[in-house]
């Protein structure tokens, strides 16, 4: 169903492209070997390099190079063999040399692809116009001191992966699900840690609208350093509806860069168009280009993990899954693997995604855990289907046992020894059981046999209770039915 | 006895080694020197205490047998090179006071084959000059002077304090760098030999970034086998330099002698304007019959762009310089001017902090940079710098090396009128075109001209060949029997 908004005039139509700016994960930074580590002291990693100081030089790092390829592989993208990192020139005191080092018009990653896995379990493809490899900037901080700013270094330098989308998506919910899906296919990769909170995956929003049925782009404006998929999604919504009252009040919506406030809801202008950067953008004489052959993005490639597109076809091929729960487990890679573990061990993939999908993740979602720190382990749960499937216990023992594993951590069949829980499937002691329940209750099972069967219900409930709960409810019906029968 | 200051490095190693004086002695000798030509104002920070105790390290190494190849060896270091602990200024106000935590690779290298840093030398204001007038410490003087006349000349830049140190016996050698011409001009103005290697010979790491597509280290030196010997101390690849080059450095003071029979000497036609000063003319006849007599042959060639070398050099290198001196902003290091705001404090800053022509090169090199003129100027300047560069490509499949004058004149006088930058920019006009193709480029006192100054012979040869360039120059030096200044007793 598309996302419309409804205007005096008629229907808009949302056009939003994203710019996501992804920490590489790397020990060091871009161009020098300062550690990228979070949460470390002010200006504690910070070389002379990312101080900026006379003389200095970047070297590139190789592993971000790599990481960066890595990531242009995984979005299914054109590898550029061949790129120039840039320099882009403005004053600002979080950028010590005056300019940041990055990438202009030869990126090292060209267009790509991203599929979209919508609710409905159908996807839809959004264009990555390029993903290029640049250095962030240090932090300002200006409320500590009443007269002065502060500046922390440490940051100055970080590589990032800048990723850019073509204007594909029509929603603030489908914006989400970009997000949502980049971080996932991050993570995979092992490229970026995907952690908005820490600031080690921001996203730029450009966001215009235009009347439904039309082709044209309208002026658009980019929301700047948005730090959490929920206020993307909101931002953009609010920016939508802001356009469509300047269009229809018969205004013109400025092209400018606004800052998202999630307190009030609202975004507003960021800087002034007199203050306009011009970036003067030129090739950086102290790096050479980056240049690399087939056999070093062919070595990239055979180390690709399997990533959650082809995750997700596999779980529904393999396990017979259905589109929706396949992604909702690719989701997270230690939620795939978990779940695949507990689907070998059991024998029995169905039961094992009912299991994992909905118990367990409802107890992690409760607790407020991750996946790998889960009180039940993938080889605990796939035996305790096991032991489910091999009628061991019943579904309802199954519940039970799976709380107390939740609670201890215990390995089910040790639970299931001790409490004696084990499912009677011999005929003998269910036979008897139910002997001696219609001995006893003879008036009901005159009634029974007068034509009034649902009493069976009853009666298996009697027969289950005689046997603390361990006889096969399923045999238990196929024995009383014979007996009872007239 | 001739004074211990007017010996070669060549020399003054082999004596050192025959222990016939001290490593402290030849430093001593140079202090004293340094201190009686305070007058030319050759060095911003003198580093007597530096000096004294380096130089009593040689002597320990002089002793046990661990002599390095400059072990004792007296050098001036020019104020680009960062030096640890030691103020680097680049003749800039805005670094005055700046005293960086580490050590340019070159000046390390130089250090560690155990030469003694007597001092800081002067240079024009961030390497940006070509009289050395620029420089916020004052002009340095020329050590030579015109007959008949008593007024001060240029040593010529930028590596004026560098050229007059040698020149003037306060150093036995000095490093020296070299955008656009900055070691061979001034080598060629002051009567020594400046050589600048290809591009990526020397790392630039830790020396005060002008423009660094062209910016290379050099040795400035009073003879041919003292620059070999000191720049093969110099080079060498550097993995914090990307554009540092990976080959081994061959030794260079080991082609010396090896003279220039059968080799091919290009004379470009575009080097003989209208109106060359006919001096200059006069030894550059000179000099290729000398290479004649030596066993050359020579070849007229054409570098046909050469006339585009100047402009394009001075968009290249502006719009380089204009980023590289944006980190002088005074937040961190050097001179601050506080301000109603940081855009205010920046403007105050380096409105203080920069000379006038540091500040009309950023001008010019962010107007070059900006919206809407990059196309028809940086881009069009870069197709035109590869063009130059394959000027010099097919000329090195005819010829081995290119001989051509230094500078279109003699040093000028410090009074001289010098308010048209264009005028003072055709310095350059020679040395240019070889920064901008990379390749190596050495200046070789040829001869005097009829007021008594000295004049430069240029040599040119292919990128990676300084081996050849070593054979020209030692040629040109013994045929020219250079009459050097009198070192003072």
């Amino acid at each position: 169903m598309s996302y419309l908004i409804k205007g005096e005039s008629g229907d808009w139509e949302v056009v939003i492209g994203l710019e996501v700016h992804a920490q590489v994960i790397s020990k060091a930074k871009l161009f020098s070997g300062a550690p990228t580590d979070f949460g470390a002291g002010p200006n504690t990693q910070v070389s002379f390099v990312d101080a900026g100081m006379p003389g200095m030089l970047p070297v590139v790092n190789a592993h971000c190079v790599q990481q960066a390829v890595r990531t242009g592989l995984g979005l299914k993208a054109k590898i550029n063999q061949y790129s120039v990192f840039a320099r882009k020139n403005y004053f600002y005191a979080d950028m010590p040399q005056g300019y940041q080092i990055s990438q202009y018009d030869k990126p090292i990653v060209g267009e790509g692809t991203l599929i979209l896995d919508m609710p409905d379990g159908s996807t839809r493809a959004i264009g990555i116009e390029r993903l290029h490899l640049e250095q962030d900037a240090g932090k300002l901080i200006h409320d500590r001191q009443p007269k002065q700013s502060l500046v922390d270094l440490n940051r100055s330098g970080v590589p990032l992966m800048e990723i850019v989308s073509k204007p594909d998506l029509r929603s603030p919910e489908e914006a989400g699900l970009y997000l949502k899906k980049l971080r996932s296919i991050l993570r995979y990769l092992g490229t970026c840690d995907g952690n908005m909170e820490e600031g080690s995956m921001r996203c730029d929003a450009n966001v215009s609208v235009r009347p439904v049925g039309s082709t044209e782009l309208r002026t658009r404006c980019e929301i700047k350093n948005v730090n959490s998929v929920r206020f993307v999604m909101q931002a953009i919504e609010h920016e939508a509806m802001r356009h469509v009252e300047v269009w229809e009040g018969g205004g013109k919506v400025d092209q400018e860069t606004r800052l998202y406030d999630s307190n009030k809801g609202e975004t507003r202008p960021m800087r002034s168009k007199e203050m306009a950067h011009d970036y003067r953008y030129f090739p950086d004489p102290d790096l050479l280009p980056l240049e690399f052959d087939d056999a070093f993005v062919a070595g990239i490639k055979s180390t690709l993990p399997e990533l959650p597109d082809d995750k997700k076809a596999r779980f529904i091929s393999a396990y017979g899954l259905s589109a929706y729960d396949a992604g909702v487990l690719v989701a997270e890679q230690e939620n795939a693997d978990y779940y695949e573990d507990v689907a070998k061990k059991s024998g029995d993939a169905k039961l094992a995604n009912n299991w994992v999908a909905n118990n367990l993740f409802g107890v992690l979602n409760t607790k407020g855990l991750a996946i790998a720190q889960s009180p039940v382990s993938a080889d605990h749960l796939g035996k305790l289907l096991g032991l489910i499937k091999s009628n061991t216990i019943s579904g309802r023992q199954a519940k039970d046992v799976f709380e107390i594993m939740v609670e201890t951590s215990r390995d089910p069949d040790v639970i299931v020894a001790e409490r004696g829980l084990t499912q009677i499937t011999d005929t003998g002691p269910i036979d008897a059981a139910i002997d001696k329940v219609m001995a006893e209750n003879a008036d009901k099972v005159a009634q029974y046999r007068s034509g009034k069967v649902q009493l069976m219900g009853w009666f298996v409930g009697q027969v289950m209770k005689a046997t603390q709960g361990k006889a096969n409810p399923a045999l238990c019906t196929e024995l009383l039915t014979k007996k009872l029968a007239p | 006895m001739t004074s211990l200051t007017s010996l070669t490095i060549a020399e003054a190693r082999d004596q050192l080694a025959k222990k016939e004086f001290t490593a402290l002695e030849l430093t001593e000798a140079h202090l004293q020197a340094m201190e009686k030509a305070k007058g030319l104002n050759a060095f911003i920070t003198p580093t007597a205490d530096i000096a004294r105790a380096r130089a009593k390290e040689s002597d320990a190494r002089l002793q046990s047998g661990k002599a390095g190849a400059l072990e004792g060896i007296p050098l001036g270091i020019k104020d680009l090179f960062c030096t640890e602990g030691v103020q680097t200024t680049a003749a800039s106000h805005i670094l005055e006071g700046f005293k960086p935590p580490y050590e340019s690779t070159v000046s390390q290298k130089l250090r560690d084959a155990g030469s003694v840093m007597l001092g800081k030398l002067n240079l024009d204001e961030f390497a940006m000059g070509s009289s050395n007038m620029s420089s916020y410490f004052g002009p340095v003087k020329n050590p030579w002077k015109a007959k008949g006349r008593s007024d001060d000349l240029v040593p010529g830049g930028s590596s004026g304090g560098s050229a007059a140190a040698v020149s003037g016996y306060l150093a036995m050698g000095a490093t020296g760098t070299d955008t656009g011409g900055s070691i061979r001009q001034p080598a060629s103005f002051c009567g020594i030999v400046g050589v600048k290697p290809t591009y990526g010979r020397c790392s630039r790491w830790g020396i005060v970034a002008f423009a660094s597509s062209l910016d290379q280290a050099g040795p400035m030196t009073r003879s041919v086998r003292d620059a070999a010997i000191m720049l093969k101390a110099m080079c060498g690849h550097d993995p914090m330099d990307s554009t540092s080059s990976p080959r081994t450095v061959p030794d260079f003071e080991a082609v010396l002698g090896q003279g220039v029979k059968g080799l091919r000497i290009g004379i470009p036609k575009e080097y003989r304007p209208d109106g060359l000063n006919s001096e200059v003319a006069a030894l550059w006849d000179k000099g290729i019959q000398w290479l004649k007599d030596a066993g050359a042959t020579t070849v007229d060639i054409s570098l046909p762009h050469t006339k585009y070398a100047l402009p394009t050099y001075y968009i290249v290198a502006p719009a380089e310089a204009s980023s590289n001196l944006a980190r002088y902003d005074g937040v961190r290091f050097g001179q601050r001017v506080d301000g109603k705001s940081l855009d205010d404090m920046y403007a105050k800053t380096r409105a203080a902090g920069f000379g006038t022509e540091v500040k009309r090169r950023i001008l010019i090199g962010t107007y070059v940079l900006s919206a809407g003129y990059y196309d028809a100027y940086y881009l069009k300047a870069q197709k035109v710098r590869a063009l130059i560069s394959k000027d010099f490509a097919d000329a090195f499949e005819k010829v081995d090396a290119i001989v051509t004058p230094t500078a279109p004149t003699a040093a000028f006088g410090m009074n001289d009128k010098q308010d048209d930058p264009v005028a003072m920019y055709l310095n350059d006009v020679f040395t240019v075109p070889a920064s901008l193709a990379g390749i190596p480029g050495a200046s070789v006192p040829g001869g005097l001209t009829s007021e008594g100054l000295p004049l430069g012979l240029q040599v040119l040869t292919n990128r990676w060949d300084e081996e050849t360039m070593f054979r020209v120059c030692q040629t040109l030096e013994e045929a020219a029997a250079f009459p050097s200044l009198k070192a003072p007793s």
